[in-house]
């Protein structure tokens, strides 16, 4: 089968792969590149595990394919923490027990960055609009929610 | 363990440091970096991706399977069909709460005789990539002849129902029918005489209750990798809550040695129950072990949907008799459940959870377990408790309105207490319950003012929590720090609370203890983490191992000081005399003891192997208000407050966390969550997008409540406290539904099309 040849930025690094044209953005981070931080919830785009910023969006990596993404520059959440500090939003996703198996919580940080990026000053109802595309099972939302409005007034030096 | 060592328990009060604290997560740091390794997430060398051929039908006999073009195809280097496994007999084996019948376990990992459900899994191939693998699932010609199928509970009892199995005859009626049923079992939980309670009641309650399959939902979808080697050794890495139960059964289903088999549990994102059994693991095994290379298999959403969990529908009758005082006189039901393809419903754990909240002297609850041609049910989260409560705590609201009594304080009149005598057997020692009723009344929530079309809705629940085989081993490093071995994968935490608690045994820093989840090879068996026995029977066994550590540690010192070691006592981390009598020495830390080790006589270890017992049952009340819109029967939850006797929390905000997840579980249940099958018999919602679980912005912030009845069968009170907060959510919702309209709906989900349905037949249009 014919694999093509794509050359993007990830996480700051100049990266190639080769991929197959149906493997997606997911296949291509976690079978090729092996940065399985990112994960594959539903495939089909309703879960929200899979997110990724793709030159500066939000997207869930699973609706884009690896072809597509030649020359851009994606985020996931190995490139959160800035050397050995922790994002704000990871440490504060520790401190208010916002997880409990961890594996949508890659998404929901990257997810929650995205908004804070655009909103650094969210409400509550905002907040859970903005996440309702992260499906979490286990926590019931309620100290993801409250970790990432915390997150935010500290961001803003409140 | 002994009752006179588990006296000294109680007898042995220390000012608690670490218990009762929040601490940072052993774990976390890895999970909000992606570093944390899911079942998919290893990559081994030359390994393969493997994919499972799935039946289209609900029922088809199989005549034969040609796998020959999907072999011939350039990059496959393995196909497995039913050949390739040897039958297994009939034999029951535990699993969680539940048993299942190892004969039905290799039918269900891999289609024989028949396809019992749509998704059935009929063949396993490992190719080079993914796509190649799933190109070689079309070439895999499979003869069906397509069978009657039967889905609906009720329908699959009728005596004319197409025929599962030809050779099951109900159990548990006398004398033995003699014609083949689909049901699989017929069983009673009695207490007192309900006739006789029944003469005596003023208003006697009687109604019929439906529910629908739903999944546990867990987001991390089944995967593994295997790897047979060419010296008949197997490794098996996957996500699964008891790694000891995947040897169990994997090695029996591809006929190897226990010893054989290694089995490494990674990190498990999420399962509630829906992951206590195997699916994956053996066709894996079996590939691997045809073509010599390491296979993974991972589960598309929709097979999850459509082959593994969910829990039971069920169709239930129940009947409450009181007098108008408001004492419950008798409690009758019958209930009716699905166990999917193959038997093993949670009928039983219903049945005896049914009336488990209260104190009632005429008890009988009937069940039936009746299999029908969807995926077999798997354990979730208090299996089958949360159904039979739907059914009993809506008929207790009705009680509660026809007797003109607020429902949390009908439900205090019959409270179960401590001396109650359950009607499925054990007599409680101290409980919750009460507890529970009275944090719910006395909570802010219950008296916030309602508007228009808003109602509030109450309901309890019960669930028993277990104990089990637990083994755990604690090593002393030669710096003083602790490397824990404990064989439960840990699915919320769980591996900090038993840190916590061996921090306090020690008297050091719960940042000095290491804990990890080891994998078969180097502990004794483990029974999985389910029944919300992890903190309760891991951390039980680990504060045993502690104190075998800590005996150690005083030997050592008794042996540097040449006193006797009934002389030297452990406090906060250090040995030291006992009394002044003893002698004046300095105390030893154990960093000191540690580093001197070697001389003194070698490594330091505590470890346990025990099959742990008085797991304390955990009750729960929940309050929640709801907005109805009346133009389109969306239920809108405004407020919910979710009280559970927790024993004790080790950690508050792990089990906050447990409850407010719970609570949300039950939401999705009761307003939205469904399988729906279309007229052949096959799965019409296997996705997220049409399988609609609550999402963030459907919910209010969920108030959790710890009610703290120390458990006494425990060094520091625990119960366990995973499940039982789902139990009261479907009947509490329908509650405030009738609180908010007048409106009873008796069947879920309360979704929209439903409740604006019965709002206009109430209204005459």
């Amino acid at each position: 089968m014919t694999r093509y040849h794509v050359s993007a930025t990830v996480n700051g690094d100049e990266i190639d792969f080769l991929c197959e044209p149906e493997q997606t953005l997911l296949d291509v981070l976690r079978d090729e590149l092996h940065l399985t931080g990112t994960k594959e919830g539903c495939a089909s785009g309703d879960c929200g595990a899979c997110s990724v910023m793709l030159d500066g969006r939000l997207v869930c990596s699973c609706l884009v394919t690896g072809a597509e993404v030649g020359d851009c520059a994606i985020e996931t959440i190995e490139g959160m923490a800035d050397g050995e500090r922790l994002h704000p939003l990871q440490q504060k996703f520790l401190d208010h027990a916002a997880l409990q198996c961890g594996y949508c919580t890659p998404g929901l940080l990257v997810a929650a960055k995205a908004l804070l990026e655009r909103n650094p000053d969210p409400t509550e109802t905002e907040t859970r609009y903005w996440l309702a595309g992260n499906l979490c099972r286990c926590t019931g939302y309620d100290k993801i929610v409250r970790a990432v409005l915390d997150t935010a007034a500290e961001m803003r030096g409140e | 363990m002994s009752a006179a060592e588990d006296l000294d328990y109680q007898e042995k009060p220390h000012e608690l440091k670490w218990v009762g604290t929040n601490v940072a997560r052993t774990d976390g740091v890895d999970k909000v970096t992606g570093r944390a390794r899911f079942g998919a997430d290893l990559i081994m060398s030359g390994m393969l991706f493997g994919a499972v051929l799935r039946s289209p039908h609900a029922h088809a006999r199989i005549n034969g399977i040609d796998t020959s073009r999907a072999e011939a195809l350039k990059g496959v280097k393995a196909v497995v069909t039913r050949n390739d496994f040897e039958d297994q007999p009939s034999e029951m084996i535990q699993v969680g709460e539940l048993t299942v019948n190892i004969r039905d376990v290799i039918r269900n990992v891999l289609a024989r005789e028949k396809a019992m459900y749509d998704g059935h899994a009929v063949a396993a191939v490992a190719a080079t990539s993914a796509s190649i693998a799933r190109k070689a699932l079309k070439l895999i010609e499979v003869d069906y002849e397509v069978l009657p199928h039967v889905i609906d509970v009720v329908e699959a009892m009728k005596p004319d129902a197409p025929l599962l199995d030809e050779k099951q005859f109900t159990d548990g009626v006398d004398p033995k029918p003699d014609k083949p049923s689909n049901v699989a079992k017929r069983l009673e939980i009695k207490l007192g005489d309900v006739e006789k309670g029944f003469a005596e009641a003023d208003v006697v309650i009687e109604r019929e209750y439906k529910t629908r399959p739903v999944h546990q939902g867990y987001i991390e979808p089944h995967a593994c990798v295997a790897s047979y080697t060419e010296d008949g050794q197997g490794e098996v890495w996957c996500s699964t809550p008891g790694h000891f139960l995947v040897r169990a059964i994997t090695s029996r289903l591809c006929g190897i040695e226990v010893s054989k088999l290694k089995v490494t549990a990674s990190e498990i994102g999420g399962g509630f129950g829906g992951k206590n059994i195997v699916y994956l693991e053996p066709l894996a095994l079996a590939l691997s072990r045809k073509c010599g290379r390491p296979v993974k298999i991972a589960m598309h959403r929709s097979e999850v949907f459509r082959a593994t969990g969910p829990t039971s529908g069920a169709h239930m009758k129940v009947k409450i008799g009181a007098r108008r005082d408001g004492r419950i006189t008798a409690g009758w039901a019958e209930l009716m459940f699905q166990a999917g393809a193959f038997p093993g419903s949670p009928v039983f754990p219903a049945a005896m959870c049914a009336y488990a909240c209260y104190d009632l002297e005429n008890v009988l609850v009937i069940g039936y377990d009746v299999i029908a041609n969807r995926p077999k049910t798997t354990a979730y989260r208090a299996p089958g408790a949360q159904i039979s409560a739907f059914a009993v705590e809506s008929a207790m609201d009705e009680m509660a309105r026809a007797l003109g009594i607020d429902p949390v304080d009908f439900r205090l009149m019959n409270a179960a207490k401590e001396g109650t005598k359950a009607a499925y057997g054990p007599t409680f020692g101290p409980v919750g319950q009460v507890e529970t009723l009275k944090a719910i009344k006395n909570h802010p929530n219950y008296r916030v003012p309602l508007g228009p079309n808003q109602g509030r809705g109450v309901a309890s629940g019960f669930w028993f929590n277990i104990g089990g085989e637990t083994s755990v081993t604690m090593n002393v490093n030669d710096d003083g720090t602790i490397a824990l071995t404990v064989g439960n994968p840990d699915l919320s935490g769980t591996r900090t609370s038993i840190s916590v608690m061996a921090a306090e045994e020690l008297g050091i820093d719960p940042e000095r203890i290491r804990p990890a989840v080891g994998d078969t090879t180097s502990l004794g068996f483990n029974f999985i983490s389910a029944g919300s026995r992890t903190t309760f029977a891991v951390g039980k066994a680990t504060v045993d191992a502690a104190r075998v550590v800590i005996g150690e540690l005083r030997a050592r010192a008794a042996a540097a000081w040449n006193i006797p070691v009934e002389a030297v006592v452990w406090e906060d981390g250090r040995a030291r005399p006992a009394s002044s009598n003893a002698g004046d020495f300095e105390p030893l830390s154990l960093e000191d003891i540690a580093r001197d080790a070697k001389k003194t006589g070698g490594p330091i270890a505590g470890h346990v192997e025990t099959n742990v017992s008085g797991a304390g049952p955990s009750f729960a009340t929940e309050a929640v208000d709801v907005e109805v819109d009346p133009e389109t029967g969306h239920i809108k939850i405004l407020r919910f407050t979710a009280a559970q006797d927790a024993g004790r929390a080790i950690q508050p905000n792990l089990v906050e966390g447990q409850y407010q997840g719970a609570a949300v579980q039950g939401i999705g249940w009761a307003l939205n969550e469904e399988y729906i099958y279309d007229e052949r018999g096959r799965m019409e919602n296997p996705g997220f997008l049409d399988y609609r679980m609550p999402v963030a912005s459907d919910l209010p912030m969920i108030d959790a409540v710890i009610v703290e009845v120390p458990n006494p069968n425990h060094p520091y009170g625990v119960r366990g406290i995973g499940e039982t907060s789902i139990v009261p959510v479907m009947a509490a919702v329908a509650n405030a539904l009738e609180d908010a309209t007048g409106v009873r709906i008796q069947e879920l989900p309360l979704s929209p099309p439903r409740v604006l349905k019965a709002l206009n037949e109430k209204n005459g249009s």
